[in-house]
Parts: C-alpha cells; structure tokens; sequence
C-alpha cells in the first residue's frame, strides 16, 4: 500500500514541478539571449493569472472544445504516473507501459487536433492538418527508438527497463546511442521545439502546436499550457531513465529518495541546458523539410535497432 | 440427439431459420404494405441475431465441438455441418451485427419507401435475409460443398445488395467489379480445397485434416487459399472492388459487409491454414506479413486522399485487414519455429482485432449511414457542423473513430498492444533476417496507426465539427431512437471490450486451444484488472485503471475549476477581426491532408489541375478559378487495366471461330462428342 | 556555431533595470480590484493591435524586447491571439477600416482586460485627429485605461505606461542582472 501512496505522491510531485521545469528552461534561454530573465516559477504565476480569467466562449464552440482540456490533462497525469522520476518501484508503472504512454500523447494530439477544428475558422485547421502529418512521421521512428530499448531489456515495462539498464553498469551500446539521437530528435518535434516549430511564434502561418490552441482562453489554456509542459518533461524524464538512470532510487530508504531527487534534478537541468543551446543555435525548418528531418530520425532509430540484432545478439 | 450438449446445434438452426423467415416475409412488402420490411423482416433478424450470439456464445465458453449432417446435395455425399469454438466466435460476431442492424434497419430503410428515389423493398429483404444465411451457414459448414455453396450465395446476394440502386452507372459497375474478383477468389478456394481434398480422398474437412501434405502440396493449397480468401477480405492487390462497391450499398448492408463479410475472408484462412492443411511453415508467415504490412500502410495512405465518407470508411477496411493479417503473419512465424505460446498471442491479437474492427467499422458506416439518412449527403466537403444537430450520432461516431485510431482505452489500442508485444518479441526467433525485419513491419504499424488518427481527425473534424458547408446539413436532426439503439450497442461493445481485455482473452482461449493446442495462462494470471500477455515482467496494461482515471480527472476537475466559476461568456470565434466568417473559410477534406499527399506524393496518381481566367486589359485580373484533383488508386492502372486489355486481346484474336453459321457449330459439337467417347472407351 | 557561442558569453547580461513607477505615473483604474491588478502585473499578456498607425510605434514596441529593455524578464510577454491577452497595446488613429477589427479584438478578449493606447494618434488622434478617414483616439472605440503619449514615445515610456497601468508599485522587486 505504501508503494502505491509513493506512486500517487511522486506523480503529483511530477506535474507539480513542471512548470518549475519550464521556468528553468525559459532562464537559460533568456541568459543565451543575453537578456535578465523571470524568476524561476514565472510558469506558475502564469497558471495562476490564467486561472482567474473569465471564461470566453465562441458562438459554435461544442462540448467537445470544452471537454478536451480535461482529456489531454488527464492522459498527461496518466502519462506522468507510469514514468519513474524518483524512484524505480513503481506499482503503478504496471498500468501502462511505453506503447500505452505512446498512446496517451496520440490521445491528447487526437482531441487538441479535434479542438483546432472544432471552432471552424482556418487556423485550427491548419494546425491540425500540420500536427497530424509531424506526429504521423516521427511515430514510426520513436517506436522504433522505444523497440531496441525494450528489445535489449526485454520488457516494455518502464521500471523494470530502467532497473535493467541501471543494473548493468556502465556499458556502451552502440544501438543505445543511435536510439538516444532518434529518441531526441522525436522529443524536439513532438514537443514543439525549434526546429520544428517556434513555441513563442506570433505569425499563425509558422504554428503548429499554438495554432490549434488559439481559440482557448482563461482555464481551459491554463490546463493546456499545463499539460504542454509535462509532456516535455514527460520527454526529458524519458530520456534521462533510458539513457542515463544512474542516481535513481531502487528502493524507499529516505537517503534512496533524497539521492534520486537530487539526480534528476540536476540531470534535468543539464538537459534543459542542452535543448537551450541547440534551440539557439538552430533556426526553424520550413515545414515541408521537417519530413525529412524526421525520416532523418527513423534512419537514426533503424541504425540502432540493426545495430542492436547485429552485434548485441550475436547475429 | 441428446442432452443439452446439442442446443449450441439448434440454436444455429433457429438462426438459420429465423433469417429465412425475414426473407420469405419481406416478400409481402410491396409498396403499400412496407411494415412488412420494417417491422416483420427486422423482427426476425434480430431473433437470428441474438440465436446466432447465443449459439457462438454456447460453443465458445462451453468448449463444445459438435457435428450433424442432412441428406441433402448430391446421392452420395451429404451435408456437413459442425460448430466448435473457432465458428461460434464468428457466429458471435456476425450475431451481434445482425442485431445492430435490426435495431437500425426500420428506420433506414423508410428512405427507400418513399421519396422520387423510391425502390421495391422486397429484394432488398430477400437478398439481406440470403446474404446472413449464406454467412451463417459457411461458419457451420463441415465440408467444402457446403462451404461453396454458401460461400457463392453470400458473394451473389452480395451483388444484388451492391446494385440494389441500379439507376446509377457507377453503381452496376462496382457490382460488376465486386462480382468478378468474388468469383476469381471462388475459383482460387475451390482450387485449395481441391488439393486437400485429392489428398485427403475426400471433400469433408474431418478427411482433408487427416491428409498428410508434402511441404510443396501443402505450400500450394496455403498459397490458393490465402489468395483466394485474401480476395474476400480485400488484400492488396485484390482489393479494388472494395472501394467502389461497399459505400453504394445500403448503409446497412455496408456495415454487414465490412464488418462481417470480409471477416468471412479472414474465418477462411485460420480455418484452412491452421485447421485443416494445420502444419503452419514460418515462410508462410513472412509471407502474410509483408502482404498485411503493405495493405495496412496503402489502405490508410489510399483512405486519407478520400472525401467520400463511405469510400473512405471502405479504405479503412482495407488497412484493418493488413493489421489482421500482420498479426496472423506474425503467429504463422512464431509457430512454425516452434515457439508455441508467441504464436498463439499472435492468432489472439489477430482474432481480437477481428472482432474489434467488425464492432467499431459497423459503428462507423451505421453512423455514415444516419447522415445520409438525413441530409442526403456523402461528401465531407458538404458536411460540417453536424455535432451541434445530431449530438448523440456524433458522439457516438466519435467512439467508433477513437476506437479505430487506437487511442486508449477503447478497444482498437488493446488489438494493436497485443500486436506490438507480439512483434516484440522477434528475438525469441534464431533466423537474423525476421529479427529485423518484424520490428520493421511494427514501426511500420505505427505509422498506419498514427495514419489512421490523422485519417479520423480529417473525417470527425470536417464531418461533424465547424460550420455546416450546405444547406441541408445546416438544418439536419436528429435520427430515429432504432438507430440510435442500433449505434449505441455497438459503441458501448467497443468500450467494454476495451476495458475488460483479460475477460475476452480468456474466452478466447478454447479457439486456440483447438487450433494449435496451447493458450495464454498468463494473460490474467494477475487479476482481470491487469493485461500480461506474456508475463507480468514484459508486460502489462490495465484498461479498467486508465478509464478510471480519466474519469476521474473529469470530475475533479469540474469539482475544482467548475464549481463557483461564472458561466462564460460567448463571442465571435477568432477571425483576426475581419468579419464574419463564411462557411467555405473553414478547412476541407482535401486541405487537411495536402501536407500527407505532398509527403506520400508517389503513392497515388495525382492529377491536378488549376485554371484560372483573367480578364483582358493591361492588368490582367482573374475573374474566375477553377481547381480540381484526382486521386486514383496505381493497381487498378497497373495490374488490372493491362490484365482487362490482355483478355480482350485474347478474346480477339479467338474470335474468329464465331461464324454465326448453324453448320459450323453442328460440326464443333460432333467432333468434341467423337473425342469423348474415345477418352471413355 | 562557436562563434555564436562565444559572442553570447563575451556581451553578458545588458538588460538595464525597469523604469521606477510612482504613484503618480500610475493610471487610476477603478474598474479592477487591485488585487487582481497585482496578479495581473506579475504575468502580464499583451497584444498589440496596430489601428492604422505609420509603425513608427511599432518600432519602439519591438525594441521592447529585446535585451535592453527586456520586457519578457518582467514577467510580460507578447501572445498571438486576443484570447490570450489581459492587455491590448493600440497604436494609431483607428483608421475607418480598422475600426470594425478593434472592437472585435476588445470582444475577443476575456475579462478582466485593459487597454493601453500608446503614441500621440492613439491618445489624441494626432496630426491626423478625427475625420473621413480615421476616428481619432482609441479611447473613440474602445474603452482606454491608460494613454503613453509621444511620436513616437522612446520604449523606457511605453514601459513605464504598461507597468503603470497595472499599478507596478515600487515595493516590487526588480529581476536582478545574473
């Protein structure tokens, strides 16, 4: 029973600390760009204010634009329950494993791309149609990517794969390495980050991801906006257990969990570090040369699973 | 005769003549007597229905095998026929779309009763009535005459369905097309049966499971039935009647046609390649994999150019049966190398989508259907706006394309989960070249799946969101509570069995029990709220826990947010402050996927062309633009077209022995008698 | 790539400290309760609404953010729709054409909002005023919660303006340079 008041608390401690993820990465961002920034839990001063915003409807707006906000928070917190931040012991790392976590984000991009059409005026549609041709390339290359991962663990479990891959040391797999670059690549696309798509853009023809949201205000864009920032830590926390889980907890001692905390913390914060510089040094494709960026990826995530057959088992 | 063991038989044969009775009742129903269709036909259906369910329901839990034979056909060979769990699960399926149907029909098919595009109703009943029962009785059937015979009157009461509106050009020749290819893939089946059968000294499938089959022998019967069922399924290459014969059909009969018919395909081929040829060859399993890889992948690029809701529906068949068959492939691959419980998930995963597909692909052209029963239109560049007038069709369309998208937790991710895990588990296999290559096709499935969301996106959002593009669909209402009913059982189905996978799993069992002698212990070894496959350790998923705790979310976010907040305010949408928007502002079908055309650009041919008229003058400016595009299907261009022109050609050049001289003909018919009876002597 | 880097570590943080708000600079604004004002101030959203003026405005706008000014290190940032927005920036003198457009802007953005006209035409109408082709100030239109006049008004103003209507008191911290 105790496990399971671990895995409650550890999942609110996850979407309560992403916007503090946020803030950080919007710090760093600021620093590259030579400017001061807000202070760290500016994102929650955000969600605060938007929360206390009246409500504003279109005429035409549905149940279904009104309902969706809760559905993509709600894959979101259920997203964030199956992935082990902390600690790796996770009863609740049994609900679903990373084909369903696949799953929740199509579910949340299905009903957002169902809002965006929702109101009828052009700009929804447009980031629908874009969102859906993005997320249907880099879904082959991301499953891929989670396929010689579970392969070489032999789980699609994300606790036990994280236990199994901090078990065996300090071990350089080739195949890991090619999937860490697809596994990457498929985070800054899914997300929206540069070069894929601008988050801070105003001109509607450069949006993806804002242009289905545009016609959300007061509490339903504090929801999303909310939900946005787990998914990329969502991502972050991905990569950091596939990749580089040494730190984390394997059991509930008090001195596990303050150590685990302290890890991903700070690997968190080198991450966020790694996705700022890249995002300033790289400018945004145009949208027709995104596929091949993401065929780029599933080129990446085909390497490593060849790599994994060929010399990780043997022929 | 005897005992209780006997009723799963006679509740089959209640069904058989419940559906017989529809027929012979809807034969009354002229033009002034149409209740006769309504009322009396659809109440017999449903009987069949709910005898059909209860009788697979029987077979399957019970574990029960039963045979019983009629003197009936020809002198020396009777009629087989046989029920055990494989047929009960078809008969299941088939049941619970025919009660579907006979909750939806009574109200849809008034449209046919009245209007200037009135038709008789008599054939329409007769021909549904033929069309069940072919169904019904091939599941039972016990040797391959029966399987024939019944399997011919599915196909050709099938035809008549398809051309029930003959007014129309286009329609006959989807019908004719449909016609063709059935009677190709007859031929090809007939073809199988025939080599099990000169092997097996006999045409009951008790003797053809007793033939013992050379690996060549046995490849070959594989190879003509799988191609020859493939066709019934509409595999690619073979699936070019698809398309253009299940959207002119009644919506009804689509559904049944889609839903069940093509499933008629899939039933075949565990049939004949489990239980009857029953030595499985993995490269016989590379085999359906490829062909299912490529059917997924071209059925839902092919779905996504469609405008059409129907058409694009059809599409989507054609990529559930790829799926079906990947996970078919994937169980051939494992059981022909030995590893026994990864080949049963795989036949599970396959059976599971089956029946997936049949519910959520029923629900889909059912609610297809109801847009066309009350605005008349099929195009989604006409529709819009329909969530606001018909709230409760649209949401239950919405179940059905969350259910096909493989979202979480209905019941189309469970299928495609199991499919994945089983795929995943390639490094069982000692053979380096299926290790890679079944990853390969997994990602591949992916990218159907994310295809397929795309697709449904395109067709809910266009469809029933934003603002009505036409006039009738501005002012459309709600349908009928029948087909509402209709539409409702079949959603809450696709929930449920979303939700309780472990409960259908462990139904399922007794079916591979019988085929190849093994099941899935594990899959709910932990409790029925945890779904592992293969082991706690590889994998889990719980459904009940995921719907439990969206639901949540909903309420304590209404608890939270909702309570106490003021009612909001509604505005314009958003135009950038223009004005008012226009309805032919919004986005089109065709919009929405130009990015996946412009992406996939080689997959189809695509014509396109814009013409524009300008005025004359120093400063031309244009007065009118006309755009238009064509998406057609490559294998009709490249296969089917030059095999069309190689049989005229043919057929040209043996012309010549068409005198039209009495004479000529008198002397063709002496000489062959003279031959035969110099073979005979 | 590295010199891009480089350049970044060698100029350092430039943003200069926000403008001193006094009670005076401040706009009374009635119809909002000061306590929402101050969550207002801390996470402030703008659009800008460009009502026919000649962008010289607009130009000392966009210097707003960048890193001398750095309105985005106050917490306040610039958003791509109304809806988005707790505060509309209007330039110019709302030409005829885009009279229609503001006032659905001002529609389509929830409560509680403010609007800040900036720049002569938008305080006064300007050398243009009212006539065939414009309809003067923006407070004509839509309801005005603070004027920053000038032509163009330098950035430190709008600054002061923006912050001022929100009642930025000077109790509040500025970010520090690091």
């Amino acid at each position: 029973m105790t496990a399971w008041a671990f895995a409650a608390a550890q999942t609110l401690l996850f979407i309560a600390a992403a916007p503090l993820l946020g803030g950080w990465l919007q710090r760093v961002k600021c620093h590259m760009q030579n400017r001061a920034a807000p202070a760290v839990w500016q994102p929650y001063r955000n969600l605060a204010k938007l929360l206390r915003k009246r409500m504003l409807l279109a005429e035409n707006a549905s149940w279904l634009f009104r309902a969706v906000p809760y559905i993509v928070f709600g894959a979101m917190l259920l997203a964030a329950a199956v992935v082990p931040l902390i600690t790796v012991h996770l009863p609740s790392a049994a609900i679903a494993d990373v084909i369903v976590l696949v799953g929740f984000f199509a579910l949340a991009r299905f009903f957002t791309a169902l809002a965006g059409l929702d109101i009828g005026t052009a700009f929804g549609g447009m980031g629908a149609s874009r969102e859906m041709m993005v997320s249907a390339l880099a879904e082959p290359a991301m499953l891929m990517a989670v396929f010689t991962l579970s392969m070489t663990a032999n789980t699609t479990n994300l606790s036990v794969a994280t236990e199994y891959i901090l078990k065996s040391g300090l071990v350089l797999r080739p195949s890991f390495l090619f999937a860490l670059l697809a596994l990457a690549i498929v985070a800054v696309a899914e997300t929206s980050r540069i070069p894929v798509d601008n988050p801070a853009t105003h001109l509607e023809l450069t949006m993806l991801h804002e242009a289905m949201i545009l016609e959300y205000g007061g509490r339903h864009l504090a929801l999303i906006e909310w939900a946005s920032q787990v998914k990329l830590m969502i991502y972050a926390v991905l990569i950091v257990d596939f990749f580089f889980p040494w730190g984390i907890a394997t059991d509930f001692s008090a001195l596990a969990l303050t150590i685990g905390l302290v890890a991903v913390v700070a690997k968190l914060m080198l991450l966020a570090v790694v996705l700022v510089v890249w995002e300033t040094v790289l400018a945004k494709m145009r949208l027709f040369r995104v596929p091949q960026f993401l065929g780029f990826a599933f080129m990446l995530s085909l390497l490593a699973m060849l790599t994994h057959v060929v010399l990780e088992t043997g022929g | 005769m005897s005992g209780t063991n006997e009723i799963p038989l006679l509740l089959a044969y209640a069904a058989v003549a419940c559906t017989l009775l529809s027929g012979v009742v809807s034969m009354f129903a002229v033009r002034r007597h149409p209740n006769f269709l309504h009322f009396g036909s659809f109440l017999f259906l449903f009987f069949s229905g709910a005898a059909s369910i209860a009788a697979g329901a029987w077979a399957l839990l019970a574990k029960l095998s039963l045979t019983d034979h009629f003197a009936l056909g020809l002198p020396w060979l009777d009629w087989h026929v046989r029920i055990d769990p494989l047929s009960g699960f078809f008969l299941m399926l088939l049941g619970t779309l025919v009660v579907a149907i006979s909750l939806y029909g009574p109200s849809y098919t008034r449209e046919f009763a009245r209007g200037e595009a009135a038709q008789p109703l008599p054939p329409l009943g007769v021909f549904s009535a033929l069309f069940i029962v072919g169904m019904q009785m091939l599941l039972l059937a016990d040797d391959a005459l029966v399987f024939m015979i019944f399997w011919e009157m599915m196909s050709l009461s099938g035809y008549f369905l398809v051309v029930y509106q003959h007014q129309h050009a286009a329609n006959r020749h989807a019908a004719f097309v449909y016609l063709l290819l059935a009677h190709v893939g007859a031929l090809v089946i007939l073809l199988s049966f025939g080599v099990l059968a000169a092997f097996g000294g006999g045409l009951t499938f008790d003797q053809m499971r007793a033939a013992k089959l050379s690996p060549l022998w046995a490849t070959i019967a594989f190879g003509c039935a799988f191609a020859g069922f493939g066709t019934k399924s509409g595999m690619v290459p073979l699936h070019v009647w698809l398309p253009d014969a299940h959207p002119v059909a009644p919506s009804h009969i689509s559904a049944l046609m889609s839903g069940a018919m093509i499933k008629m395909g899939i039933y075949g081929m565990v049939r004949v390649i489990y239980d009857l040829i029953g030595d499985v060859r993995w490269e016989w399993g590379v085999v359906v994999l490829c062909i299912g890889t490529a059917s997924a992948l071209l059925g839902v690029l092919y779905a996504l150019m469609q405008h059409d809701l129907k058409r694009l529906l059809a599409y989507h068949s054609i990529e559930n049966i790829g799926i079906i068959l990947m996970g078919l492939g994937l169980s051939m691959i494992f059981l022909g190398s030995g590893h026994m419980m990864l080949g049963t998930l795989g036949l599970v995963a396959a059976l599971y989508h089956t029946i997936n597909h049949a519910l959520f692909k029923g629900l889909l052209f059912l609610g297809a259907g109801a847009v066309l029963y009350r605005t008349h239109e099929h195009d989604l560049d006409r529709m819009g706006g329909l969530i606001h007038r018909m709230p409760i069709t649209a949401l239950l369309f919405l179940v059905g394309c969350v259910a096909i998208s493989a979202l979480p937790p209905f019941n189309g991710f469970v299928s495609e989960w199991l499919t994945f895990q089983t795929a995943l588990q390639a490094p069982a296999l000692e053979n380096g070249l299926l290790r890679t290559m079944i990853p390969i096709a997994a990602a591949m499935l992916a990218l159907t799946g994310a295809l397929a969301a795309a697709c449904f996106v395109k067709a809910f959002g266009i469809g029933f969101l934003g603002q009505p593009r036409s006039r009738r669909v501005a002012r459309a209402r709600e349908v009928p509570a029948g087909m509402l009913g209709g539409m409702g059982l079949l959603a809450t189905l696709c929930l449920l069995l979303g939700v309780f996978p472990t409960t259908v799993i462990e139904a399922m069992a007794p079916i591979t029990q019988m085929l190849v002698q093994a099941a899935l212990p594990s899959a709910a070894a932990q409790g029925w709220m945890w779904l592992t496959p293969i082991s706690p350790q590889v994998a889990s998923y719980s459904a009940p826990f995921v719907l439990i705790a969206i639901v949540a979310v909903f309420g304590l976010g209404y608890l939270i947010l909702k309570r106490g907040a003021i009612a909001p305010r509604r505005a314009y949408a958003w135009d950038c402050g223009f004005g008012q928007l226009t309805q032919r502002m919004q986005y089109t079908s065709t919009a929405f996927s130009q990015p996946i055309r412009r992406v996939f650009g080689g997959v189809w041919k695509v014509d396109e062309q814009i013409d524009t008229l300008a005025s004359a003058g120093p400063i031309p400016r244009v007065t009118s633009l006309h755009y238009s595009l064509r998406t057609q299907d490559w294998s009709w261009l490249k296969c089917y077209v030059p095999i069309g022109r190689l049989v005229l050609a043919a057929a040209n050049r043996i012309v010549f022995i068409q005198t039209g001289n009495i004479h000529t003909y008198l002397k063709f018919s002496f000489v062959t008698l003279l031959v035969f009876l110099w073979i005979v002597s | 790539m590295w010199h891009v880097i480089h350049q970044i570590v060698r100029i350092g943080i430039v943003t200069e400290p926000a403008p001193r708000v006094t009670d005076a600079d401040g706009a009374a604004i009635e119809r909002i309760h000061q306590d929402i004002l101050d969550i207002l101030g801390q996470a402030l959203t703008i659009r800008e609404v460009d009502a026919g003026s000649c962008n010289g405005c607009e130009l000392e706008i966009s210097a707003l953010s960048n890193p001398y000014y750095n309105i985005e290190g106050l917490g306040i940032k610039f958003v791509a729709s109304p809806r988005h927005a707790d505060m509309l920036l209007v330039t110019g003198p709302v030409s005829r054409h885009m009279e229609e457009a503001l006032r659905r802007t001002y529609d389509a953005t929830p409560a509680p909002k403010l609007v800040v006209a900036v720049g002569d035409c938008g305080c006064t109408g300007g050398i243009f005023g009212e006539g065939y082709a414009t309809r003067g100030k923006v407070a004509n239109v839509i309801p005005v919660d603070a004027v920053v006049p000038g032509c163009p008004p330098p950035p430190l103003e709008i600054l002061r303006g923006i912050l001022g209507a929100v009642r930025r008191r000077q109790g509040h911290p500025t970010p520090d340079r690091t």
